[in-house]
């Protein structure tokens, strides 16, 4: 009876030997996973500590207070507010007055103009709304906060070194002793950035805002999602549920799946040719951009949901044949609800895509500066993405933390977006 | 085991293709001659009549020529060994195997007198007379009432929400199922246990009131239990209802059905009275299957 037994005991001896070996592979495994995901997220902190340590700034602007004297006879001399007069008025000449009662001594017509260039150029319009708004202000004194130059604002950031020869300086030694009065008698501060959010593109990197880029891309991803989800699902559905399987459709499948693949600059130009050569449709507009990204996203979401639409069980769809529902009923009350979730994650990696995507739009003309904020999907717009390329571009140093700031928009935005499906999802799931 | 087959074929040459269990039933197989059928296959009072139906998938011939009654109010059980066409054939009552690419149906299928196969029958009405029970319960993802009130709403059986909420109730006490849902009809219909969404698939179906009740296998994923319920149910069922079941179980097909067919590769080999199938086969492989030899 022992004879049996032996080889018995043997086997365990050698699975025991062998669980030695496993075990550390087991180990092995695991740590390399553990690897690869602590690098993957080292490499995602060092991402977002980049940006945001660049970026955050961007969101802080400085500003000098000044006291304007709104003198009537320069703005308004035939005294009826007539508000085109005042429109048309000259503000700037105010706050060049104003500049230079803080500094009185300061003389010569190249000294002056560096004077004036403390303050934006922006901020005779900051003044004009101001007046326009409240045209009661005229005869008086206000105490107004203007947005300082770009190169004020990098020194007050710490990017202009004050020790470094004057020469390798944007600001020169007499606009540093100016600045230094400023912050002496407390007129130079740091306010939070509304017109980052509020202002279009522009070629002073202190009046450069992030909203046109926003707006764009806004619109832009309306029209892809308004027109790639029921399409995607369109024709989704129909090759997954109803079409019979032969040659052609085998033939479409295979197409989809390449479309997918293709370069999206090769979309950008198609819609270069046809929507805007053939059906002149306007240049740079986000209609266009839409378009294009539509036939981009088409693929992707498309497989996503066919995908979406086999892992529901065959069952369902017998459950609902065999009560006597039509295959259009069948799909539309049982099938399409389970395969939603699904549909709904594709969109949004299609989505994600889209926003992210910038070559196609460069083809189409959304790269043009565009300093207004477009108020609709035929205006002209440019997009995050390439808002983000534009600045980047910029030769200025303050384009540095603006490009940064553009980048977190842009993330947020996504992040946004993600949320929103997650939360969809959820609700389509819940729903019995 | 192998050796034993290799004894038994070479004593029973006729019977070596029976011995090659489905995977194995190649195109080979098929060559044989077509098996006769054994017994009486029509009734006297029929609710579906088939005639030489024959099935192909493909190349395979999955059917031959299988002419077969299915009477009013009686339970016609089918059985056989895996593979032998039984579930195929149930298929063709409703025309299911429509929707199985490259299958082909033919021959000539009567529900009440009238051939369900002809072109221009719809197939949504023609469902909505002959119900379905499938072999793994599949209740809808929604809730017990919405699983039950699909049906009559898609057919508009109900003009008001009263009416539609009544053949639901009727339908779930048919099913011996609303003493176990009343209180959470709007509960999922997938958090019952398996024998009662069984049993609501059964509600299910009759609430479009069919005439003929086809089920595959619908007690193979469940427990004892929950078979005997549904058992009962079906013998409760038949005083309405034509009923067609597939099973592999032969107590089952004992217990519920009042006439069975025996299939066999493809081949009706016998049908009669349940009594006579099981007491006295007149057919060499009927008798050897509901002995246990094979299947």
């Amino acid at each position: 009876m022992s004879e049996p037994s032996q080889p018995v005991r043997d086997s365990f001896a050698r699975v025991e030997a062998g669980m030695k070996r496993r075990r550390a592979a087991e180990r092995r495994f695991r740590f390399f996973g553990k690897c690869a995901v602590g690098l993957g997220l080292g490499f995602l902190v060092i991402l977002f500590v980049s940006i945001v340590g660049n970026g955050y700034s961007a969101f802080w602007q400085t500003r000098i207070t000044l006291e304007v004297t709104i003198d009537e006879a320069s703005i308004d001399p035939s005294g009826v507010r007539d508000p085109a007069v005042l429109q048309a008025a000259d503000y700037g000449a105010l706050i060049k007055q104003s500049m230079r009662e803080l500094f009185p001594d300061v003389s010569g017509r190249r000294n002056r103009i560096a004077l004036y260039g403390l303050v934006s150029n922006g901020a005779s319009f900051d003044l004009r709304d101001r007046i326009l708004a409240d045209p009661s202000l005229i005869g008086t004194t206000i105490s107004l906060s203007v947005a300082a130059d770009d190169d004020v604002d990098m020194l007050m950031k710490g990017h202009i070194d004050r020790g470094a020869p004057e020469a390798d300086r944007r600001i020169k030694d007499n606009q540093l002793a100016w600045i230094e009065k400023l912050e002496a008698d407390d007129r130079i501060g740091s306010a939070f950035n509304l017109d980052f959010f509020s202002n279009g593109d522009s070629r002073e990197p202190e009046l450069a805002g992030i909203r046109g880029a926003l707006m764009g891309s806004i619109y832009t991803l309306f029209v892809t999602l308004g027109l790639s989800f029921p399409l995607a699902v369109a024709a989704a559905v129909y090759l997954e549920e109803f079409a019979p399987k032969n040659r052609w459709t085998d033939l479409i499948e295979v197409n989809i799946n390449n479309l997918a693949a293709v370069p999206s600059i090769v979309f950008g130009l198609l819609g270069l040719a046809v929507f805007i050569n053939f059906f002149t449709l306007p240049r740079s507009a986000p209609i266009v951009g839409g378009l294009v990204l539509t036939l981009m996203t088409l693929p992707t979401i498309i497989i996503a949901s066919r995908a979406a639409l086999k892992s529901v069980p065959p069952s369902i769809r017998e459950g609902a044949l065999g009560v006597g529902a039509s295959p259009m009923q069948a799909v539309m009350y049982h099938v399409l609800p389970l395969a939603l979730p699904g549909m709904l994650t594709g969109t949004i990696i299609g989505m994600a895509q889209a926003l992210g995507e910038t070559a196609p739009l460069l083809m189409i003309g959304m790269v043009a500066f565009i300093a207004d904020v477009p108020a609709g999907v035929f205006d002209p717009a440019t997009a995050l993405p390439v808002q983000i390329y534009l600045w980047a571009d910029s030769p200025e140093r303050a384009y540095v933390e603006k490009t940064s700031a553009a980048i977190i928009v842009l993330l947020l935005f996504l992040a946004a977006m993600n949320a929103l499906a997650v939360l969809l999802r959820r609700r389509f799931e819940r729903r019995w | 085991m192998e050796a034993q087959a290799s004894q038994f074929m070479a004593e029973n040459p006729e019977h070596a293709p029976a011995r090659r269990r489905p995977a194995e039933a190649d195109s080979a197989t098929y060559d044989r001659e077509h098996r006769g059928t054994v017994g009486e296959v029509r009734s006297e009072v029929p609710r579906m009549r088939c005639t030489a139906v024959n099935v192909h998938y493909g190349d395979k011939h999955a059917i031959r020529d299988v002419s077969l009654d299915v009477g009013k109010n009686e339970v016609l059980a089918m059985i056989g060994p895996s593979g032998c066409g039984k579930s195929t054939f149930l298929r063709c009552l409703n025309r299911m195997n429509d929707t199985v690419v490259g299958c082909r149906v033919s021959g000539e299928i009567l529900l009440d007198g009238k051939d369900i196969m002809a072109p221009d029958v719809d197939v949504v009405p023609l469902r909505a007379r002959v119900g379905m029970v499938f072999q793994k319960p599949n209740p809808f993802p929604k809730s017990i009432f919405e699983n039950v009130a699909f049906g009559p709403r898609i057919h508009g059986l109900a003009q008001s929400q009263a009416e539609l909420e009544e053949i639901v109730v009727s339908s779930l006490q048919k099913a011996n199922l609303w003493g176990e849902v009343k209180d959470r009809l709007a509960h999922p219909g997938t958090g019952l246990s398996g024998g009662q969404q069984q049993r609501l698939c059964i509600a299910r179906a009759i609430a479009i009131q069919p005439e003929v009740i086809l089920m595959d296998e619908p007690c193979s994923a469940l427990d004892p239990i929950s078979t005997a319920k549904i058992e009962q149910l079906i013998d409760e069922l038949r005083r309405n209802y034509s009923i067609c079941i597939v099973t592999h179980s032969m107590q089952q097909a004992a217990r519920v059905s009042q006439r069975t067919a025996y299939f066999h590769l493809g081949d009706l080999i016998e049908v009669g009275e349940t009594d006579r199938i099981f007491v006295k086969p007149q057919h060499q492989l009927t008798e050897d299957y509901i002995t246990g030899r094979f299947g």
